[in-house]
């Protein structure tokens, strides 16, 4: 081969490289290894973790651990879509363009919106990215974050519009307790409010909408537990302008926190200014259907620094899981997924409320409650850990700005907590608070 | 259709009335042409809510999803998945993409229940593990480099690049220095660098290429100011050339008080090779899907983390790793922190595993062998078409991909794109075409270091066997194309002037005023 290219070797090849950085190092790196090898020392540092299955677990707080059927795993690891580009080409990619058609259908059937976009990175991201679309959309500049919303996508937010006067981050409200309508006004362009929220309250979304509506300022929802979609009111009847969900839920494992998916949907008027891609029906030169990538002007590899946003990718291979799994359960699937875990999450309020020392803050909830302990939390959460049990998520982990919340536990329940979990739990948490 | 105590289907019902074409290939209808709302493949109880303790927030609209068995699952997204172009199937030469091999023990690796199955909040003492997955990828990714950080969150190279920006922008605000509001952007440069400086507020300006497709540091220096905060170059560049002034740009732009931001798509090109951080990079994205072999999944999940040098490093985001007697633990707290947080928990695991799965089996060796391969196969290519296909930076060897334009098409009436789709015919995925946009009617070719030499001879014996039945007069082979892929060309102006973007029933679909 160098023959033909008329190189003597292949350093010849790396001639534009400064004499002063090629190859002037020495790799401190072990060199390659076989595969048995490797796959030992990938496997002693899983063994380092404990894995969720391995005992009682309660964490959710924005990641939920459901099972997800086999047939998902197994076809999402076929070449054609494991190994596919974003179908650019799509002569040569209707496979993928018609999953992802299919997706957006499912995403705006289970938000109760006109359309959806084929996925983001994450709720949290997408979250950023649904702000900065109201404001394209209003041209207003105020946004108001309530505050049950999830305070890692509060942070991302902040992120994403730094040095910002007109965000509003109110204070978390693990009683549930709302307060967001009464900071709307006419400048406000969004308001975002999270059910279930970050502590497990539900919230009324009807009431954020007339608020918001009533100032000209757009409702946005997040959803980081989707499945509370089967048994909670879609998000579009009561209201909403975009919906943002954490689509975690279905079809994708926890992951130690990614790769996740966001779903975005929004209003039929709206669909120009929604970032990400999306996936459109049409013909071929035979008349057949078929489906493209569309709307394509609205990106960043067509309008450069134009776009309504850099977003380059989206999260297509998480998205088939979504949609295999969302397939395989069907309404009726959906609506069983979500009762199932509602119904354990009612066993679990009612169980660590007869815990002495303990009380429940929810009224309301779908399959997360929070508590509060009379201790810190962090150290009984630990304690807890060392017995064997993870017993869901300190709120200072995530608030650590927020001393009101030091004693507060945020608690998950799904499909895979047992009965036998419950009760181990509970009988931890009674003689550590004895 | 009827389901047994398991919860499985009893038969394949719908399928074999609805979907037609050939065995080889399908014609899969929607899922919602054959789903049923009371199908479901998945065995679940149909628990009783004696009180339910949703309020008055219980869903009244209906769902209308329907369901499938799991038969008819399998068989519908197998059908479907055998309509796909994929590595595994054939080559996929899409410049500035990097569709290399994706090792399957990466995947295997990624499903361990001790990666898979761990969640983001779990205390720090049961992640032991995971988080020295995060230390040993950020040690390889900071020693391949050269840089003194990584911020290993953003989920791909579009959100590191907006990461690397805002890192430059709070050093820049920390300095006092707000006032610099212009970046500089080469012509060549991915869409999404202009994007990502427009996002963060930025006046973005063009730097000319020369004409040898590299950029001038004359023309850089011309540009700089004092109002410029950065300059965002790819290298190796989108004409797969490397910049041969790199240094000396890097040099005025830091005399100039602003920072060097790296695009680091092509960054596969040098692994092993040549140290980003002694080119006087500051911030780099680097895309673990491109460059370290996660699978692309038909367009993501990415991982885009970031090295930072040592100016840079105070300005990373959280989280990110600290170690104490204790073992290690992530700062998650925002706090005082310029930049905050990008996304919620840590970024990419499951790529972050797959990535140093890749880099273990290579090893630093391995991984300098195939930055190598790559740039070898790339100029096997240019060297075996450029009698033919006009080279528009001939200056150079190439680097990782080789760039041709569209001189030798010119009268014959087929376009690039025609060009490209008669590949289609020829078993292979088209090049990257029409980019980048400073080469008229650019063809880039990416074969990667996965290919054989067997494979870059077909491939090139097609493409000059195509360029002769252009300069033939044989357009209809090219106008046409593809003839032979499951769908002919598809009317994407249709697409976008009447846009629909989800299935609705026929009743539902609103009748269009002819």
């Amino acid at each position: 081969m160098l023959g033909a290219i008329g190189a003597a070797d292949v350093d010849a090849l790396f001639s534009a490289v400064p004499a002063s950085a090629l190859k002037s190092f020495s790799l401190d790196l072990p060199t390659h290894s076989p595969e048995y090898l490797v796959e030992a020392h990938m496997r002693a540092l899983a063994g380092k973790n404990r894995a969720a299955g391995d005992g009682p677990f309660f964490i959710g707080a924005g990641a939920y651990r459901h099972h997800v059927p086999a047939t998902v795993d197994h076809l999402i690891q076929r070449s054609e879509w494991l190994t596919a580009y974003t179908p650019y080409q799509p002569e040569i990619s209707q496979g993928t363009l018609q999953m992802l058609f299919e997706f957006q259908t499912q995403v705006a059937k289970i938000t109760g919106m006109d359309v959806a976009n084929a996925s983001l990175y994450d709720g949290s991201t997408g979250t950023a990215e649904a702000v900065l679309m109201a404001r394209r959309l209003t041209r207003k500049s105020r946004i108001i974050l309530s505050g049950g919303l999830h305070p890692h996508y509060r942070d991302v937010v902040k992120a994403y519009l730094k040095d910002d006067q007109d965000l509003i981050c109110l204070s978390p409200s693990p009683e549930g307790q709302g307060d967001i309508l009464d900071h709307i006004d006419v400048n406000t362009a969004a308001i975002v409010v999270q059910t279930p929220d970050f502590f497990g309250h539900l919230r009324d979304l009807q009431a954020a909408a007339d608020a918001a509506h009533a100032q000209g300022a757009l409702l946005i929802v997040v959803v980081t537990e989707v499945v509370s979609l089967g048994l909670l009111e879609a998000p579009g009847a009561l209201g909403a302008d975009i919906v943002v969900c954490e689509g975690q839920s279905i079809g994708n494992a926890l992951n130690f926190g990614g790769p996740y998916l966001g779903l975005m949907a929004t209003r039929k008027e709206f669909v120009r200014q929604m970032p990400g891609r999306l996936c459109g029906e049409t013909v071929d030169a035979e008349g057949n259907r078929g489906f493209v990538l569309t709307l394509s002007t609205r990106e960043q590899h067509i309008r450069r620094e134009k776009a309504t946003s850099n977003i380059c990718t989206n999260s297509g291979l998480c998205a088939l899981a979504f949609s295999i799994h969302m397939a395989l359960l069907g309404e009726a699937g959906f609506v069983r997924l979500a009762r199932l875990n509602h119904a354990r999450a009612i066993a679990l309020a009612e169980a660590v409320a007869a815990v002495p020392g303990v009380s429940v803050l929810n009224k309301n909830f779908f399959n997360e409650i929070t508590i509060r302990v009379a201790q810190p939390a962090v150290g009984l959460v630990e304690r807890l850990a060392q017995r064997g049990i993870l017993a869901g998520v300190p709120a200072s982990r995530l608030l650590p700005e927020a001393p009101e919340v030091d004693d507060l536990i945020v608690l998950a329940v799904t499909e895979l907590t047992t009965e036998s979990d419950i009760a181990s739990l509970c009988a931890a948490l009674t003689e550590e608070l004895a | 259709m009827s389901m047994n105590s398991q919860g499985r289907p009893t038969g394949i019902g719908t399928l074999g009335t609805s979907a037609t074409g050939s065995a080889l290939l399908p014609e899969e209808p929607l899922l919602f042409e054959i789903g049923d709302t009371d199908h479901s493949g998945v065995d679940l109880p149909d628990v009783e809510l004696g009180e339910d303790r949703l309020g008055d927030f219980a869903r009244r609209s209906p769902l209308d999803l329907p369901g499938l068995t799991e038969p008819e699952a399998m068989r519908h997204y197998v059908r479907l998945s055998r309509l796909n172009h994929s590595i595994d199937s054939g080559m996929y030469p899409l410049g500035s993409c990097t569709m290399k091999h994706n090792p399957r023990l990466n995947e295997k690796i990624a499903r361990l229940p001790g990666f898979a199955d761990i969640h983001p909040l779990q205390p720090f003492s049961t992640v032991q593990g995971a988080l020295a997955v995060m230390d040993q990828l950020s040690h390889w990714l900071m020693t391949l480099t050269n840089m003194a950080a990584v911020a290993l969150s953003p989920k791909a190279g579009a959100h590191g690049e907006l990461l690397g920006m805002m890192a430059i922008k709070a050093a820049q605000d920390a300095r006092g220095e707000a006032g610099r509001r212009i970046v500089l952007v080469p012509e060549s440069a991915h869409g999404t660098n202009p994007a990502t400086a427009a996002f963060l507020g930025y006046t973005v300006k063009a730097v000319p290429a020369r004409d040898d497709g590299t950029v001038d540091v004359e023309a850089v220096k011309a540009a700089l100011s004092s109002e410029v905060a950065a300059i965002m170059l790819t290298n190796p560049n989108t004409c797969g050339l490397f910049e041969p002034q790199v240094i000396d740009i890097a040099r005025a732009v830091h005399e100039a008080g602003a920072f060097f931001y790296c695009d680091g798509a092509n960054f596969n090109a040098i692994m092993g090779v040549v140290r980003p951080g002694d080119l006087g990079i500051d911030a780099m994205h680097i895309n673990l899907h491109k460059t370290f072999s996660t699978p692309h999944g038909g367009g993501g999940p990415g991982a885009g983390p970031v090295v930072l040098s040592e100016a840079l490093a105070p300005f990373a985001p959280v989280p990110f790793l600290r170690k104490t007697s204790g073992g290690i633990e992530l700062v998650e707290h925002v706090g005082e922190q310029a930049l905050g947080r990008v996304t919620a928990f840590q970024g990419q695991m499951g790529m972050y595993v797959r990535a140093l799965t890749y880099m273990l089996s290579h090893g630093g060796d391995g991984l300098a062998q195939a930055a190598q391969d790559a740039v070898l196969n790339a100029n096997y290519i240019k060297a075996r078409l450029e009698a033919v296909f006009s080279v528009p930076f001939p200056d150079y060897p190439t680097m990782h991909e080789a760039l041709f334009d569209d001189s030798f098409l010119k009268g014959t009436g087929v376009s690039t794109l025609d060009f490209a789709k008669a590949l289609i015919d020829e078993g292979f995925h088209p090049m990257t075409m029409y980019f980048p946009l400073v080469v008229h009617g650019a063809m880039l070719v990416e074969p990667t270091e996965s290919e054989s030499k067997q494979t870059l001879d077909r491939f090139c014996d097609v493409m000059l066997a195509l360029a002769e039945a252009a300069k033939a007069g044989q357009s209809e082979r090219f106008t046409g194309a593809p003839f032979k892929a499951p769908r002919r060309r598809l009317d994407e102006t249709r697409a976008a002037r009447q846009p629909v973007l989800k299935w609705e029933r026929e009743s539902e679909v609103p009748q269009a005023a002819e």
